[in-house]
């Protein structure tokens, strides 16, 4: 008997784990890690008298420190902050609403309005900034006509044209096409709290909204943490509506100019502006620490705290 | 059935080495931002060239306009860009010539057919050597609708005071809109705006050549006042002018309900193949009756050969070919609007076209203002200039700050004189 104790025990060395990683590892640096590494690297690199030169910390000096490159950078800056702002509160909550009136058991045609509010998602942004231009088109748009017919054109105005409004009117076109995503996750994470839960809720007196607000809505917290930051990383990334919409010089007035735009335009250049590198990978490592920033405060800070409930 | 099947052995052995011979063809790609011209070049322009030149075959291949700059430099880097390269005028190419990736062209047998003004836009700062062919220049002024005109019994407009009368009538009648301009794609209103009705006031070349040398400001009134006329449009454009399109406003003209466009030439195919009434264009209207007028008469495109190409004397052929009358003739008959920057006059049998290049005959041309040297740096003038001019007509800023703010930015990296 002590003698099947005592045997060493031979593992054979598990090739298959990193035989099935490969794949996946090696996709993963070719097309992310490098190309993440190579913009950091060229953020810290720029043209001196015709030659790519180490030049340290000498692009953010430039762009945090010459007025007009901080100028551009702290209006994309705050545009985009406006920007994940409107989708925090109009986005999500709207999705969450929709979510919960979906789960309502008595609702009919569930599968119809599920995919009806889900399909703009699927459309291309190019689709969505085209057809959103001609709605709120002041010449041809239907917006005026239809705010005609309920007696509401004194509150039409040309708003993707006007440096306010123009910020906001973008930013609910992304809530239009985006709140599939905040509705779907939120259903499935209601869909899977558990009869019993709600059942003896019921028994103990709690329906309709308040057993929404007291038995649901925590339950599905966790949930609506992932959609948080999925908008945030979403967001701070974000540039082809605005690009399909107001172009790349972000109009008017660069009151729609968000990180993705100011990018794009310093990175490739825009008509007569020719395109700088080392910039553009300055701007873009900003961003990737921005998001990288956001991304650890919600994992340590919030996620770390927030109750989880097991079944 | 043996002779048959022998006829068609005898004729694919045939046809296989023709096809043989084609492909002993040097092949020529063309870059190109015209993806407008492709048929034109396909039906015309490359069937001519090829009959006359056997053995060297073209292949146009456009990109998208905003796109070809970025693509045609990542590809040149790259060294998988075509043989002939499309010239944008001024530094986008003259950069592409200091990096050794356009071919020095001076030499180049077919140039001595443009004038130093044409061949202006593709040389170095110092006019020594050129590196592209002038191609096609544009020109600025009005188009309106003839029909529109007559109804309301509206000459011709020649001096400012006659184009804003002009204007009160159209507006007082009420079923045109007297401008067809929007700001929403804001290159329209710097483009067809600023750079349209500015060289009155600059006095053309004088004026940009000051700009250049620092003699002259942004905020000078000669460069302010432009501003000020374009925030005077404001009342005469369209409801919801703040976000109409370009096209918005190429269809609000060519469907009839605008009285005036402001245009430059290469809306004139467009137009005459869309529009229903009779067209006519004025240039942009003088102080005062009897003032030197000035027109912006823009080279826009030419034509470069990359240095890499591996046929360097067969893109030469084509480039002395470009340079021909034979090319001016068919290219601006094509294209009416494109016009030719050759020395030889072409006749063009568009009427449209005849007016605008009939005003070269009168009034002194001049380049866009942004286009050379001054946006080499950052902030781009071009660009913040398309913004300015907006914000002008939108009246987000007063056209004295939108000087300033020009004028600043382009003090932030530009030293006059160096």
């Amino acid at each position: 008997m002590t003698d099947i104790d005592t045997a060493p025990i031979k593992r054979p060395i598990r090739w298959h784990i990193g035989v099935f990683l490969a794949p996946a590892f090696v996709v993963y640096t070719a097309i992310m890690i490098l190309p993440l590494i190579e913009t950091l690297r060229l953020s810290f690199y720029n043209t001196v008298d015709g030659a790519s030169t180490f030049v340290g910390l000498a692009n953010y000096q430039v762009l945090f420190g010459e007025q007009r490159w901080s100028h551009d950078f702290w209006n994309a800056l705050v545009n985009n902050l406006i920007f994940f702002v409107i989708h925090m509160c109009v986005q999500n909550p709207i999705g969450i609403a929709l979510a919960a009136l979906l789960s309502v058991p008595k609702l009919r045609f569930v599968a119809f309005y599920r995919t009806a509010i889900f399909l703009p998602t699927l459309l291309s942004f190019v689709i969505v900034g085209f057809i959103w231009k001609l709605i709120l088109s002041p010449i041809w748009g239907v917006a005026p006509w239809l705010m005609s017919l309920v007696g509401a054109k004194w509150m039409f105005a040309p708003w993707l044209g006007q440096s306010g409004p123009a910020l906001i009117a973008v930013s609910l076109i992304s809530n239009w096409q985006y709140i599939g995503i905040p509705m779907m996750l939120i259903y499935a994470a209601l869909l899977s709290i558990p009869e019993e839960v709600i059942e003896a809720a019921e028994m103990d007196g709690i329906t309709g909204w308040s057993q929404f607000w007291k038995i649901k809505l925590p339950l599905i917290l966790p949930a609506i943490g992932i959609i948080s930051i999925l908008t945030f990383v979403g967001n701070f990334n974000a540039f082809d509506l605005v690009y399909t919409v107001q172009g790349a010089l972000a109009g008017p007035d660069m009151s729609t100019d968000i990180l993705g735009t100011l990018l794009y335009r310093t990175f490739f250049g825009f008509q007569l502006q020719l395109g700088d590198r080392s910039m553009g990978a300055t701007i873009a490592t900003v961003m990737f620490l921005i998001i990288l920033a956001g991304v650890s405060f919600y994992l340590f800070a919030i996620q770390r705290r927030m109750r989880r409930y097991q079944f | 059935m043996t002779r048959f099947l022998k006829g068609m052995l005898f004729a694919s052995t045939v046809l296989a080495s023709a096809g043989a011979v084609h492909a002993a063809d040097v092949t020529l790609t063309i870059e190109s931002w015209r993806n407008d011209d492709l048929a034109i070049w396909q039906e015309k322009l490359i069937p001519a060239f090829e009959k006359a030149n056997p053995g060297i075959k073209l292949k146009f291949s456009p990109t998208a306009p905003t796109e070809y700059n970025a693509s045609l430099n990542a590809k040149l880097d790259a060294g998988s860009a075509g043989d002939i390269i499309t010239c944008r005028p001024f530094d986008a190419s003259l950069e592409l010539f200091n990096k050794k990736q356009l071919v020095d062209l001076t030499s180049l047998s077919g140039m001595a057919n443009f004038s130093p003004v044409a061949k202006a836009a593709w040389s170095t700062d110092d006019g020594k050597s050129t590196f592209c062919v002038p191609m096609a220049s544009v020109i600025h002024g009005f188009i309106y609708n003839k029909d529109a005109f007559d109804k309301l019994g509206i000459s011709v407009p020649k001096t400012n005071e006659e184009f804003f009368a002009a204007l009160d009538k159209i507006k007082k009648d009420g079923n045109y809109i007297p401008l067809a301009m929007g700001t929403k794609d804001l290159w329209e209103a710097a483009t067809m705006g600023y750079q349209n009705i500015g060289p009155n006031y600059w006095k053309g070349e004088d004026g940009r050549k000051a700009l250049i040398e620092g003699k002259e400001k942004l905020t000078d009134p000669e460069w302010v006042k432009p501003y000020e006329e374009l925030a005077k449009w404001k009342p005469y454009l369209g409801d919801g002018f703040e976000a109409q399109t370009y096209s918005d406003s190429q269809n609000l003209f060519t469907l009839g309900r605008a009285a005036i466009y402001p245009a430059g030439s290469w809306e004139i195919a467009l137009f005459t193949s869309q529009a229903q009434f009779k067209m006519g264009a004025f240039p942009p209207p003088v102080l005062k009756a009897g003032d030197t007028g000035y027109i912006s008469d823009h080279p826009d495109i030419g034509v470069g050969l990359n240095a890499k190409s591996t046929h360097q004397e067969e893109a030469k052929k084509f480039l002395t070919w470009v340079a021909s009358p034979e090319f001016a003739n068919i290219y601006a008959n094509a294209l009416p609007g494109f016009f030719s920057l050759n020395s030889t006059p072409v006749k063009m049998s568009d009427p449209l076209a005849q007016e605008f290049v009939s005003w070269r005959a009168s009034f002194k041309p001049t380049v866009r203002s942004t286009y050379q040297i001054l946006s080499r740096g950052k902030p781009n003038l071009e660009n913040e200039t398309w913004v300015e001019s907006a914000n002008v007509i939108n009246g987000t800023d007063t056209p004295k700050v939108a000087g300033e703010k020009l004028q600043k930015g382009l003090d932030g990296w530009y030293k006059p004189g160096k």
